[in-house]
């Protein structure tokens, strides 16, 4: 009896199988892995090259983070550049979020469910898909020559924003529609108008993710080259930007210009400007996982906005 | 024929109008007092389509006030879509289309000039699942004043305090009102839902099975608050639970699949004495 049972599985040969399954686990196991290790290589490259610019050159920290740059290396520092992203990244803010935010209600809440609505919609993602220099160029044309605005942070706002609006839109419309419509049928069986129900019951609701999505696109114009480069950035940021139409030198762009200085010493500030702009963006990830995580857990609280 | 004229009891339609008939013949309802009470939701021929499917079927009949009207009948039998065509919460289906008259004190609610948003502001409704709004609870019941811009007049926090008398929830809550309506459990949600809908003071509150996603005593808490505040209000009651339809309602409307109103009589009658062969076998089980 016993050997009967032993034998009862005899007759399944799995080792092809599961030779076959060990293969495939392992393949898409380091095609995971992959962007991992790309990541830790550069993080680990950018500290490298940036603690060897320490060690090698005598930096300031403290001038380092708040002086001005300069032609002359051992004087450079990247504090107008801070301020001139600080400022970009505000004005970015204030001109991409409203607008996106504005059209994302529309589609959501009044646009009829048409061809026209599905062809904006589907080509939303298409347009966070465009090269961000083209919105440089752009703003070039329009903004900085045509309108004559010149080289200034308000028009680097708006190349960055024209990147990023896209993407608040696509984000904010998924929040809005996640809002259940159980409550949206409460609020309107109380009598409330339509946009009573979407000021005081959908956006509400909504609000947590459409935040998120913008820090999010903020993350990504705080790094943006290209664009900047388009509408025209100092060389050397050698003075702080005191508004909207100081002209500038945000921190990628004084990166970039630092990296192909022939003084060696620049090629260490960028190192180090890139520590900067790194913990800038670590900075605000954070900030939109504590808005996801706690709008989440508390079910959406918050009573007003 | 007159079927514009928008009261619904002028002599001229009488004459041909079953519902006249119904009206004369309706005995007074066993629980309430013997008293005959206004019409105050009249329909005529209502039929509500989704695209080309149709959901209702040329109902008619009247709702009298302050009275329970319970609606029974089988999944897909129409009864949810007739309490929404009330109110007009149907309007926010594109696919939605209504045919037919539904007279609210006489005016016809699917008139060019009547506002559903109006409306809805005199017919209160309350849902299946509890929909409190992610606000306290405070919030909660005095939206319906604020968005009606009727906060000014009243004291809310009276207000606030009476709709939730009236829900019989204050005892539970009167000290955690500034908590959020989603932490409390899901029978005093569905009561916090009634309390949001009465604090406007509306005429008629629609309700789509209240208690079907509430546990049986928290169901029997909203069947005793029914039974009060048909002293106030009209309320009409969609429900697939036949022993809550004979408990708490004066009237009872049957539905059965189609859409069609199979009868329509005082809830004793329907239960004991049905006209009709197809309500004794759905009320006895043999349908549906």
């Amino acid at each position: 009896m016993s050997t009967k049972r032993e034998e009862l599985f005899a007759d399944v040969d799995l080792s092809q199988e599961k030779l076959l399954n060990r293969l495939f686990h392992g393949l898409l196991a380091a095609a995971s892995l992959f962007g991992l290790v790309m990541l830790a290589l550069l993080l680990l490259d950018v500290l490298w090259e940036s603690s060897q610019a320490l060690l090698t050159f005598d930096i300031d920290i403290g001038q380092f983070l708040t002086g001005t740059s300069s032609s002359r290396a051992e004087q450079a520092g990247f504090g107008a550049s801070i301020l001139a992203s600080i400022w970009l990244m505000v004005l970015t803010a204030v001109l991409a979020f409203f607008i996106a935010v504005g059209c994302a209600i529309y589609l959501v809440e009044y646009a009829p469910r048409n061809r026209v609505t599905r062809l904006i919609e589907a080509n939303l993602a298409n347009l966070a898909g465009v090269p961000s220099i083209v919105y440089g160029l752009l703003v070039l044309a329009l903004i900085v020559n045509d309108a004559g605005l010149g080289s200034v942070i308000l028009a680097g706002a708006i190349a960055l924003a024209l990147l990023i609006v896209p993407i608040i839109i696509v984000a904010s419309i998924e929040s809005i529609r996640a809002v259940p419509s159980s409550v949206r049928d409460g609020s309107y069986a109380m009598g409330a108008t339509k946009w009573q129900t979407i000021r005081k019951v959908v956006l509400p609701q909504a609000m947590p993710g459409i935040l998120t999505g913008t820090i999010l696109a903020l993350a990504r114009a705080i790094g943006e080259t290209a664009p900047l480069i388009m509408v025209g950035t100092l060389l050397h940021a050698t003075r702080y930007p005191m508004g909207p139409l100081s002209d500038f030198s945000a921190m990628p762009t004084q990166i970039y210009n630092w990296t192909y200085q022939a003084d060696r010493m620049f090629n260490g500030l960028a190192a180090l400007g890139i520590v900067v702009l790194l913990v800038a963006l670590i900075a605000l990830y954070v900030l939109a996982g504590y808005l996801r995580r706690r709008y989440e857990t508390e079910g959406g609280t918050i009573s007003n906005v | 024929m007159s079927s514009d004229t928008p009261d619904g009891r002028t002599v001229d339609e009488s004459t041909d109008d079953p519902l006249i008939q119904t009206e004369i013949d309706a005995e007074p309802s066993p629980s309430r007092d013997a008293e005959r009470t206004e019409t105050i939701v009249r329909t005529k021929d209502l039929s509500v389509y989704y695209g080309d499917d149709r959901a209702l079927d040329d109902v008619t009949f009247e709702i009298p006030e302050n009275r329970v009207t319970a609606m029974i009948g089988p999944s897909g039998c129409g009864k949810s879509t007739f309490l929404r065509s009330i109110n007009r919460m149907n309007d926010r289906i594109d696919a939605a289309r209504v045919e037919g008259d539904l007279y609210f004190h006489g005016k016809n609610v699917y008139d060019d000039d009547v506002d559903p948003v109006a409306l809805r502001r005199k017919i209160g409704q309350v849902f299946q699942a509890p929909n409190p709004f992610p606000k306290s609870i405070y919030d909660n019941v005095a939206y319906g004043l604020r968005v009606q811009g009727t906060d000014e007049d009243v004291d809310l926090d009276d207000a606030v305090e009476r709709a939730l008398r009236g829900a019989a929830l204050w005892d539970e809550v009167s000290d955690q009102l500034d908590e959020s309506g989603l932490d409390l459990s899901g029978g005093q949600q569905q009561r916090l839902c009634i309390a949001r809908a009465i604090a406007t003071d509306p005429e008629v509150i629609l309700m789509d099975e209240p208690t079907s996603a509430l546990d049986p005593v928290a169901a029997s808490k909203i069947e005793d608050l029914i039974d009060e505040l048909v002293d106030e209000y009209t309320v009409i009651i969609v429900t697939h639970n036949m022993q809550q339809a004979a408990r708490i309602s004066d009237k009872t409307a049957v539905f059965l699949t189609g859409g069609e109103l199979v009868e329509f009589d005082d809830t004793a009658t329907i239960f004991e004495d049905p006209t009709d062969p197809r309500v004794e076998d759905y009320i006895t089980g043999k349908f549906g």
